[in-house]
């Protein structure tokens, strides 16, 4: 990230003195400011809602609901976990949270199903639940995309949400992927083993 | 459409009043959770608006698209697009901060805005959560990790602009 910025930050310059914009930015120097913190503030309304409405939520127990409405399928994709194993209730939960937009509650439960899984199979080598497990975090599980509908309602979309249909074909088809190759380079590393054995 | 997000708060409240729950205690702490992560969040995503806001008003952010846009144009996919697609899976902030620019060039119920919408709702910051989630437990080797979130990663920008094409044509 240290990087990212700097050159953003540089290659501005350059551009702004060859391509004579210097007056542009030297108002995007004070401009800038301000309007992040008119977002911030817009933002800042509906985080409070929905952390809000989440909280409410996760008190009432619809997190382990929902995580339990996902065991049979999360069962298939873990399948040398036990049932009432730390790690997979960990991983369930971190599931369920991801769906439910409950960032604050998910990375928790994720680091603390991971360090499970590590010391069922330890070392520095990643284990097969791991890699699945990791690879369902880098996908977008999200079912309400709460602050991207509030950023186009911001910017003056016509219908915010009209967009979650897509969103959500586009979520699974990912998350398929993901998981097919995961799966996949779990099968044929099993394999490779066994013929070692052999 | 318009209905789901009161629709879903409603589920949440009747849910919690059958399972009796302090409703309106929970929503405040709850609140004050938000309340915090924004003021967490908030210090990088000023940084990032800043430096976003430099390369638009440089004209440098219109180079960049110069030059890939043979590229983007080729395989269908908005070149306003780009620079938010190249940081999404490193960065969140970054990436939300090129989404809002987005928004702000061309709007966002623009073919651009949907498909930055899209792939913004259906993608991680993907190296961010891996070197976290490995990195807690000092695994080194992540195997075939990276190969299957980057190829969920690239399932989403195709989808963006395919599925932007098919519902909103």
């Amino acid at each position: 990230m240290n990087v990212i910025w700097s050159v953003f930050v540089l290659l501005s310059v350059i551009c702004a003195v060859a391509l004579g914009n210097t007056e542009n930015l030297s108002k995007a120097f004070v401009d800038s400011a301000a309007d992040a913190v008119q977002l911030l503030l817009t933002l800042a309304g509906v985080m409070c809602l929905w952390s809000g409405l989440m909280k409410i939520a996760e008190r009432s127990g619809l997190n382990a609901l929902v995580a339990r409405l996902f065991s049979p399928a999360l069962r298939r994709l873990f399948p040398r976990l036990e049932r009432d194993s730390a790690a997979f209730e960990a991983i369930s939960m971190n599931i369920s949270a991801n769906l439910l937009g409950l960032g604050n509650t998910a990375t928790p439960l994720g680091l603390r199903a991971m360090k499970e899984l590590h010391r069922l199979d330890g070392g520095d080598t990643a284990s097969d639940e791991m890699v699945i497990f990791v690879v369902m975090n880098t996908a977008s599980l999200q079912l309400m995309p709460t602050t991207l509908g509030m950023l186009r309602g911001t910017y003056g979309s016509a219908a915010p949400f009209e967009i979650l249909a897509p969103v959500w074909i586009s979520s699974a088809c990912a998350l398929t992927v993901a998981l097919v190759i995961a799966v996949t380079g779990n099968r044929i590393a099993a394999h490779r083993r066994e013929r070692i054995c052999r | 459409m318009q209905m789901i997000m009161p629709a879903f708060a409603a589920v949440i409240v009747i849910f919690a009043l059958v399972r009796r729950v302090p409703v309106f205690d929970s929503f405040v702490l709850g609140a004050r959770d938000g309340l915090r992560t924004l003021y967490q969040i908030a210090p990088a995503i000023l940084g990032l608006m800043f430096a976003v806001s430099l390369l638009r008003s440089s004209g440098a952010i219109e180079v960049l698209c110069g030059f890939l846009a043979p590229a983007a144009k080729a395989v269908g996919f908005p070149v306003e697009v780009v620079p938010m697609a190249m940081l999404r899976p490193v960065s969140g902030g970054g990436s939300t901060a090129l989404l809002i620019s987005v928004f702000e060039d061309c709007g966002p119920d623009s073919f651009a805005g949907r498909v930055a919408s899209i792939l913004a709702g259906s993608s991680e910051t993907t190296f961010y959560a891996t070197a976290m989630y490995f990195g807690c437990v000092g695994v080194k080797k992540t195997r075939h990790t990276l190969v299957a979130a980057v190829a969920a990663d690239l399932t989403a920008m195709v989808l963006s602009a395919v599925l932007t094409r098919i519902f909103f044509g």
